[in-house]
């Protein structure tokens, strides 16, 4: 299914200026950057002259014109590889693939091309190119609309991966992915293009692979990213009225991810909790917690929990994605099993 | 159609494809020996294709290549040394001996790579030409591929957004006849300059193993595609003499495949003419012993190169190293 562009466009055009919704803070950070830098192109399925499925590229034909706004023919592969040509070539494209679900067909561009140039070149060039693509359920857009695929990214040296979780950060994080010398898939959230925060005249920055703490707390901490973020902070809100003071941390970049900001939250919560919508299996969360349990073995007071979709195809039925699907009583549930963690000695297998 | 062509133009493309010959028998004979790591694919007997089209190509026109690259390369003049450097796993290889023969890249020449993935170089071949179109460099780009690619999805995405989009990109095909191992006729069930046409791509087919006959399908070509005429088409029938990789035993051609193959020689057609024109025999002698004596230097020099920097290496994984540990 490819959806008609009004069927999803946002209420993206009746924020106030003080609070700016993340479809907007996208679209705006897009046309800073074109207006910044000249290299600097657009190209992708129904982009141009349709705004973007989401709505998150309305305006930008008209602002600059057909030679940097360009719609493409439905061809994901040649839409990778044409940016990596590009950017191998002094451009620095900004490229959509409209649902994360459709990357397999861009894979070779991305995984064997984008990632790999400068390492396998010797160091000759960049590849400074964007990635723009949506993820996530929530939308009962079924099994090949709704995946998190992140993980896939973060597995591939030379790629870097970034999710943002609101507005001010979407703004932020995409300036610096549009910035950044090398390939960085930045994904978005469909159910966060609505979402509303405060996005400055004048945004600060935020680098890549630095993580943010949403929220303090001594007892746990709970990793997230993306429309996660907000789960876990409604979590950790209802468990602050039980006497449960959650930590909880946006890891905003998967790749490269801020070991550091994780290991000092966990030295003084010394339990950990990863929640991501993605599969659980062999997912981020997955690599945080071997890596944490390396560093931090003897000090974590609990086996680090991961949460995450189950392990199935994102299912259509309202009923079945919202059960397969990682929520906030998830993550709650997480944490108190966490913070009840009885040791045992014994390992039955 | 053929331009005329001076004895030093004729001599220039000559040597070019002596170059080629001389430095894939050097580097056939340097495997056999256990001295190139990894896999070796060799275009002897398709040299007239590089030569013929990169003659045609300005220093800042960019090509885009295939696993059967080394004829590409150094047409488009990239550093003999670090060439054979490259291929040999040296730090002083144009990629520090991370690629090897299948990623020999030059970027200061325009060459964009060598390639691993049949098709792979398309998109890139793609991007480049946008990126020429959008900068107003008055560049094209070319993009190597073979018989093989004409089965790949990308090639077909690559003709569509070209022609829509009136790209500066040249669809160079080296058809040999071989997908790897198995014959085209097997492979492929449309014709390239058919496919051309339904995307309203003008397409030439031109005799590959013809150096001068290649250039002069390839001058007006690049000129059309360098003054706003969109993307063009350029098949050349060449012939492949060794397997698909260096001890490949071949067993699926038959001797006729292979003896037919021989008998269009790209080499032994230039040297012909070259001798026709007048240039005495001792002179092109001359030129092919300077010719091999570079080679025998750069191998050399590659032989006492150094082994890659793996601290170098992993520090390149991006081109600002990254705090932290990422596996």
């Amino acid at each position: 299914m490819r959806p008609q562009p009004p069927m999803y466009i946002p209420r993206l055009w009746q924020a106030t200026m003080a609070e700016t919704r993340y479809g907007m803070a996208i679209n705006r950070a897009l046309a800073d950057a074109m207006q910044a830098d000249a290299s600097v192109i657009l190209f992708g399925e129904d982009v141009a002259a349709p705004g973007g499925p989401f709505a998150v590229t309305r305006g930008l034909l008209a602002k600059f014109g057909p030679e940097r706004v360009r719609d493409t023919p439905i061809s994901e592969a040649t839409i990778a590889g044409a940016a990596v040509g590009a950017a191998l070539g002094g451009l620095k494209p900004v490229v959509e693939i409209m649902f994360m679900d459709f990357v397999t067909l861009a894979m070779d561009a991305l995984v064997n091309q984008a990632a790999k140039a400068h390492f396998m070149f010797g160091g000759q060039c960049s590849v400074p190119m964007v990635v723009r693509t949506p993820h996530g359920g929530g939308l009962n857009a079924g099994p090949q609309h709704s995946q998190c695929l992140e993980a896939w990214f973060a597995h591939v040296p030379g790629l870097k991966v970034v999710v943002p979780s609101n507005p001010a950060d979407a703004y932020a994080l995409l300036r610096a992915a549009i910035a950044d010398p090398d390939p960085v898939v930045f994904v978005e959230n469909k159910t966060l293009y609505s979402s509303k925060g405060e996005l400055a005249d004048a945004p600060q920055p935020v680098a890549i692979g630095s993580a943010r703490i949403a929220q303090s707390g001594s007892d746990a901490t709970i990793v997230a990213y993306g429309a996660s973020v907000a789960a876990a902070l409604k979590a950790a809100a209802t468990l602050a009225a039980e006497g449960i003071a959650a930590e909880v941390i946006d890891l905003r970049s998967i790749q490269p991810w801020d070991e550091r900001a994780v290991l000092e939250s966990v030295a003084k919560t010394r339990r950990l909790i990863v929640a991501h919508e993605a599969v659980t299996a062999f997912g981020v969360g997955a690599e945080i917690a071997a890596r944490i349990s390396e560093l931090a073995f003897g000090g974590l007071a609990a086996p680090v929990l991961r949460v995450g979709a189950d392990f199935m195809p994102v299912p259509f039925a309202r009923s079945l994605e919202r059960e397969c699907l990682p929520g906030e009583a998830d993550i709650m549930a997480a944490v108190r099993r966490s913070l009840d963690w009885k040791p045992n000695a014994r390992i039955k297998p | 159609m053929h331009m005329e062509l001076n004895q030093q133009d004729l001599l220039s493309l000559y040597e070019t494809m002596v170059l080629i010959r001389r430095s894939e028998e050097r580097l056939s004979r340097l495997f056999a020996d256990g001295e190139v790591p990894g896999f070796l694919h060799l275009s002897i007997g398709q040299e007239a294709v590089p030569v013929g089209i990169c003659a045609a190509l300005q220093a800042a026109d960019t090509v885009a290549s295939t696993h059967r690259g080394h004829g590409h390369a150094l047409a488009k003049g990239v550093d003999l040394g670090g060439f054979f450097a490259e291929i040999l796993g040296r730090e002083e290889g144009l990629c520090r001996g991370r690629g090897g023969s299948i990623h020999v890249a030059d970027l200061r020449v325009g060459m964009l790579g060598a390639n691993g993935i049949v098709g792979g170089g398309l998109p890139l071949a793609l991007g480049s030409a946008l990126a020429h179109q959008v900068r107003r460099t008055g560049g094209v780009a070319v993009a190597f591929f073979g018989d093989g690619a004409m089965a790949e999805g990308v090639l077909h995405e690559c003709l569509n957004l070209a022609s829509l989009w009136k790209l500066p990109l040249i669809f160079a095909c080296e058809n040999n006849g071989w997908s790897e191992f198995s014959p085209l006729e097997r492979q492929f069930a449309a014709q390239l300059g058919a496919l051309g046409n339904a995307f309203g791509i003008p397409a030439v087919q031109v005799d590959g193993s013809d150096v001068e006959a290649v250039r002069a399908a390839a001058n007006p070509i690049v000129a059309l595609a360098r003054g706003g005429g969109g993307p063009q088409i350029l098949e050349c029938l060449t012939h492949r003499w060794r397997g698909h990789y260096e001890g490949d035993p071949q067993k699926y051609r038959d001797a006729g495949d292979l003896a037919d193959a021989r008998s269009r020689d790209p080499l032994v057609m230039s040297e012909a003419r070259i001798v026709a024109m007048g240039i005495p025999a001792d002179r092109i002698r001359t030129l092919e012993r300077a010719v091999e004596a570079r080679i025998e230097a750069a191998v050399e020099a590659a032989r006492l190169g150094r082994e890659p920097d793996y601290a170098a290496a992993a520090a390149d994984v991006y081109t600002q190293a990254v705090a932290g540990d990422h596996g």
